[in-house]
């Protein structure tokens, strides 16, 4: 469950294995996380949307020291952060290899009993 | 207005205190500061106390007022990450510039690593990710500095190699501080054969837990000690973003626009500076906000550092005291830990540590993902 109304669109994405992002509808600015005002032009109008999914790598590190018993079976993993086509960035698990600058395509996946975004590169299955 | 100066610092040993919590070890490094500054417990009347992971309390000021055997006039707690202790010294400043008060003891001090598990302290830590966004992937904070730097360094062409020289540089800077949690000599191929922790950052480009306190008396005079009065000549903040994810633009995190802001006050430029003392979580910190202040080109930082530049006798010594990295972190406190020493150096008071009397400092500290920044310009009125 998410820690305020404003991210629960998110995570009930997650739930139901969508990711989304959010945008202002005044002046178009896809936004980071999620937020109560566009920083661009000061609208409240943020709207969530679906996306495809597909988007660049930006950022990529490979976690071997993880941070709770429930990641500790799970290392290495490969930790992304994605600009999504859309205009907004995810961060999220990745296959082992992407580099930055790689086309990748999102789904949602299951990580340690949590749902992430997981990316793998475009035309792979 | 009138000036505000450091008039006194203190600390613990930074490192483990095993049966000590934090108000032990701020009571410590508490009375380490009044005692530099000469000045009695009556004599304080204001107290800023930076947050503790292992104490967390609604007010935790007046909780340590109380403690101390100090009754302020004002008093209370702030939180903003790393950059906590160099905040309060800007607020403390600017009270007692603009005459709310006098002295004001500004604490910091936690038993980050005695206190919890190490697990705990990480798990802590990690929440300054986006609680939906961020921590469900099984993110921490050397995780998130991980993925700045993979973007950083792709950008501007900073190696490996490069972050190590600092690590090796901040312990070389350690090993003459006798309240240095680790002094043992490290060498690049050290670090690069370190415990790989999230790619491209090894243990040894990452801080250390430690347990620890720091304090700092500003004060409206420059106190009854010894040596050159060092005055607080100007401060400045910026918050382009909290977490990672939301950063969007990489050349443009904060540092600069906070560092502007101080030296802007102070009326001097980068070239007029001839001591630094920047926040240092993990080597990619220290590359990014070096460069990003504009201390030096992009992607040129760790050159410089080869070049002997930040070294204790080169023309900008950088964290004479070993800086988080190898001084040590213990939260709120590790910050302070560079002002102590600026203050310790610009004042000639750092005893067989003395480096070349210096006269303008740069401080510099980030809380979060460099999140929250602050600014300050300390200066040696010989």
């Amino acid at each position: 469950m998410s820690v305020s109304r404003l991210s629960r669109p998110y995570a009930e994405g997650l739930a139901a294995g969508v990711l989304r992002y959010q945008r202002c509808a005044a002046c178009g600015l896809a936004q980071r996380l999620a937020r109560h005002a566009c920083p661009g032009c000061g609208s409240t109008d943020l709207r969530w949307h679906d996306c495809a999914g597909t988007g660049t790598v930006v950022a990529i590190t490979e976690v071997r020291r993880a941070p709770a018993d429930a990641w500790r079976a799970l290392v290495p993993y490969t930790l992304v952060l994605v600009d999504l086509d859309e205009g907004a960035r995810l961060m999220g698990h990745g296959v082992a290899g992407l580099a930055i600058g790689q086309r990748v395509s999102g789904r949602v996946a299951e990580a340690a009993g949590q749902r992430v975004p997981h990316f793998a590169p475009i035309g792979s299955a | 207005m009138s000036a505000a100066y450091i008039a006194g610092a203190g600390n613990t040993r930074f490192g483990r205190h095993d049966g000590l919590g934090a108000i032990d070890l701020m009571a410590q490094a508490a009375d380490g500061a009044l005692r530099e500054a000469g000045l009695a417990r009556g004599e304080i009347d204001a107290v800023l106390c930076g947050y503790a992971t292992t104490l967390p309390h609604l007010m935790l000021a007046s909780l340590v007022s109380e403690r101390l055997g100090i009754r302020p006039a004002y008093a209370h707690g702030m939180q903003m990450g790393g950059a906590t202790g160099a905040g309060m010294v800007m607020l403390a400043s600017d009270l007692v510039r603009a005459g709310r008060v006098r002295r004001v003891l500004v604490v910091a001090g936690e038993n980050r690593a005695s206190g919890q598990t190490r697990d705990d302290a990480i798990q802590t830590l990690a929440q300054v990710g986006d609680a939906d966004f961020e921590v469900p992937n099984g993110g921490s904070v050397p995780a998130y500095y991980a993925l700045l730097a993979s973007q950083y360094m792709h950008r501007w062409g900073l190696t490996e190699p490069d972050l190590a020289e600092f690590a090796v540089l901040m312990r070389r800077h350690a090993a003459s501080h006798p309240d240095a949690q680790l002094t043992a000599p490290i060498s690049v191929a050290d670090v690069l054969a370190s415990k790989p922790i999230a790619s491209p950052l090894k243990l040894l480009d990452c801080c250390p837990i430690s347990d620890g306190a720091v304090a700092l008396v500003v004060s409206a005079d420059p106190g009854r000690g010894d040596g050159v009065p060092v005055a607080i000549t100007g401060a400045g903040q910026a918050h382009h973003h909290q977490h990672l994810s939301a950063v969007d633009q990489l050349d443009d995190l904060g540092a600069a626009a906070s560092a502007r802001r101080a030296l802007g006050q102070a009326g001097v430029g980068l070239a007029d500076l001839d001591l630094l003392a920047i926040y240092d979580s993990f080597t990619i910190t220290l590359a990014i906000l070096l460069e990003e202040i504009g201390l030096c080109p992009r992607g040129a930082s760790a050159q410089r550092a080869r070049e002997g530049v930040f070294g204790a006798e080169g023309a900008l010594p950088l964290n004479t005291h070993g800086g988080l990295l190898s001084f040590g972190h213990s939260g709120a406190a590790g910050g302070m830990a560079h002002i102590a020493e600026a203050w310790r150096q610009l004042a000639r008071r750092a005893g067989a540590r003395q480096i070349s009397p210096r006269r303008r400092c740069l401080l510099h500290a980030d809380g979060g993902v460099l999140s929250a920044h602050v600014s300050l310009v300390l200066e040696a009125r010989a």
